[in-house]
C-alpha cells in the first residue's frame, strides 16, 4: 500500500468509523466552554484584585483608621494569599483538589473546571491589570480625583478603560495560555480536545492521526484569536491615529 | 472683585516628603472670594506643592487647610465633595485621552453632579464657545494643540462650576506662541470674578492679573502683597535676587 492510502486508511479508522469524529467536536465544544467561562471568571477575579491591590498601595497611608482601612488591609492580605497560592501550585493539582476534595457537591466536570481555570486565571490576570493600572499616567488619576470623582470611580470611568487598551496584548497572550491550559481537564474526565484525541488513540491503537488532529486543532484556534485580538487592538488604537502627526 | 468672605484659609501647613525633605515649612495665607492670588518663586521652592495641598491632592503632613470653614485635612471629610467645588489646572493638562472633548467635560456633571448628558453637554458647549473650541467638541485631545489642550482643560474644570481654580504652572509645558491664548482665557475667567490660585513662572501676568503676589521659597512664604509692591518695591533680598534673574 503507498503512503496515500495507509494514510487514508488511517484517517478513516479514526474518524470516520463508528462517526469517531463526534469525540473531537464534542470535545473541542468542552473545551471552548471551559475556556470562555474562565476567561470570564478570570477577568472578574482578576480586575477586582488588581483594584484592591493597587488601592492600598496608593491610598491606605491617607485613609483614617475605621472600619474602611481595616477592610482594605483584610483584602490586601487575601489577595495576596490567592496570588502566592494559585501562582505557587500546578493547575493540575488545583484541579485535582477542586473536583476530589472541595467542590464534592458538584459533580459536573465542566463547571468544577471552568471554576477552577477561572480562579486560575484571575491569578494572572490581577497582576496583568495591575500592571496596566500602574502604566498609566499619575496626572490621569489627579485630573479625576481634581474633579471629584473618588478613588473607586476614577478607577472606574478614567483609569480603568484606558488600562483595557494597554493590557490588551498580554491578556490575549493568557487567554492563548489557558485555552492550552485547559488540556488537562481530562484529569477528572472530562472529555475535552485532548481527551478526545486520547479516546480515539486508546480505541484505534493509532497514535500519529489523532494526536496531529488534536494538534492542529488547537493551532488553528490559537491562529484565529490571534488574529481577533489584533483585529481589536488596531480598532481600539483608532482613536490614537486620528492625530495623523501635524499637530502635537 | 474681591470680597471679605475668606474662601480658603491656610495654617501652618507643612509638607514633609519621606521625612527628610521639608516642601513645606509652615505657610499661613487666606484667599478671599473673587480674589487671584498668583504664587511665584524659584523652582523647588514649595510653590506647587503648595497648590496642591489646597485640595489635598498631596496630602499635608501638618497644618491645616478650611475650605469654606470646614477643615478639609480632617480624615473624616469627605474630600471628594469638596474637590467639586475645587477645579484644577495642570501643568500637562491632563485630559483624557481615550474621550472625545466633549466627553472629557461632561463626564464628571453627569456622574457627580447628576446632570443629564444633555443639560451636560449643553454647558459644555456654551463652555467651548466661550474659548472658541465649540468646532474641537468631537475630536480627542491628541488632535488638539497645547494651548487648545489647555483651554480645554480650564472648561472641563469650569463645567463642575467650581468655587475656585487652581492653576498649577498652566503655561510651562506650553510652546510660547500658545502661551498667550491660554493666558488670556485665565484674564477673562479673573476679569469674570472668579477666585484664583495660580502657580506661574508669567511674571506679566501676575503683575497684570494679580489682586495679591506671593513669593515663595524654600517652603516658606517670604514675601506678600498686591503686584505693585512685589515688583516695583521688594523688601526681602531673596525676592530681589529672584526678580533679578526672571525679569
Amino acid at each position: 500500500m503507498s503512503f496515500w492510502e495507509n494514510f487514508k486508511a488511517a484517517f478513516r479508522l479514526c474518524f470516520i468509523d463508528d462517526n469517531r469524529w463526534e469525540f473531537i467536536l464534542k470535545g473541542l465544544g468542552n473545551t471552548i466552554i471551559i475556556t470562555l467561562s474562565a476567561l470570564v471568571i478570570g477577568i472578574a477575579i482578576g480586575i477586582v484584585v488588581a483594584i484592591v491591590r493597587s488601592t492600598h498601595d496608593n491610598i491606605i497611608n491617607e485613609m483614617a483608621p475605621g472600619a474602611g482601612r481595616f477592610f482594605l488591609k483584610a483584602g490586601n492580605f487575601l489577595c495576596n494569599l490567592y496570588l502566592t497560592v494559585i501562582r505557587g501550585t500546578p493547575v493540575v493539582v488545583q484541579l485535582l483538589i477542586m473536583y476530589f476534595v472541595i467542590l464534592l457537591f458538584v459533580r459536573d466536570g465542566i463547571v468544577v473546571a471552568a471554576i477552577t481555570f477561572g480562579i486560575n486565571s484571575g491569578a494572572y490576570v490581577a497582576e496583568i491589570v495591575r500592571g496596566g493600572i500602574m502604566s498609566i499616567d499619575k496626572g490621569q488619576f489627579e485630573a479625576g480625583r481634581s474633579l471629584g470623582f473618588s478613588y473607586v470611580s476614577t478607577m472606574r470611568y478614567i483609569i480603568i478603560p484606558q488600562t483595557f487598551k494597554a493590557v490588551l496584548p498580554s491578556l490575549a497572550n493568557e487567554f492563548i495560555a489557558l485555552l492550552k491550559e485547559t488540556s488537562v481537564a481530562g484529569y477528572v474526565g472530562i472529555v475535552d480536545l485532548t481527551k478526545a484525541g486520547d479516546i480515539i488513540r486508546g480505541r484505534t491503537f493509532q497514535a500519529f492521526m489523532p494526536l496531529i488532529a488534536v494538534a492542529l486543532v488547537y493551532l488553528v484556534l490559537v491562529i484565529f484569536f490571534s488574529k481577533l485580538v489584533s483585529a481589536l487592538e488596531k480598532k481600539l488604537r483608532a482613536g490614537d491615529k486620528k492625530s495623523g502627526g501635524s499637530v502635537k | 472683585m474681591k470680597s471679605d468672605k475668606v474662601l480658603i484659609k491656610v495654617n501652618g501647613l507643612e509638607k514633609h516628603f519621606e521625612g527628610t525633605i521639608k516642601a513645606l515649612n509652615g505657610v499661613d495665607c487666606e484667599i478671599h472670594e473673587g480674589e487671584v492670588v498668583v504664587v511665584i518663586g524659584p523652582s523647588g521652592s514649595g510653590k506647587s506643592t503648595f497648590l496642591r495641598c489646597l485640595n489635598l491632592l498631596e496630602r499635608p503632613t501638618g497644618g491645616s487647610v478650611l475650605f469654606d470653614g470646614v477643615d478639609i485635612t480632617d480624615k473624616t471629610v469627605d474630600i471628594d465633595l469638596h474637590r467639586r467645588k475645587m477645579g484644577m489646572v495642570f501643568q500637562h493638562f491632563n485630559l483624557f485621552p481615550n474621550m472625545t472633548i466633549l466627553k472629557n467635560m461632561t463626564l464628571a456633571p453627569v456622574k457627580l453632579l447628576k446632570k443629564s448628558q444633555d443639560e451636560a453637554n449643553q454647558r459644555a458647549m456654551e463652555l467651548l464657545d466661550r474659548v472658541g473650541l465649540s468646532d474641537r467638541a468631537n475630536a480627542y485631545p491628541n488632535q488638539l494643540s497645547g494651548g487648545q489642550k489647555q483651554r480645554i482643560a480650564i472648561v472641563r474644570a469650569l463645567a463642575m462650576d467650581p468655587e475656585v481654580m487652581l492653576f498649577d504652572e498652566p503655561t510651562s509645558a506650553l510652546d510660547p506662541e500658545m502661551v498667550g491664548e491660554v493666558l488670556d482665557v485665565m484674564k477673562r475667567l479673573a476679569a469674570n470674578g472668579m477666585t484664583m490660585v495660580v502657580v506661574t513662572h508669567e511674571m506679566g501676568f501676575a503683575r497684570e492679573v494679580g489682586d495679591r503676589v506671593i513669593f515663595m521659597d524654600e517652603g516658606r512664604i517670604i514675601e506678600e502683597g498686591t503686584p505693585e509692591e512685589i515688583f516695583s518695591a521688594p523688601k526681602s533680598e531673596r525676592l530681589k535676587s529672584f526678580l533679578n534673574k526672571v525679569l
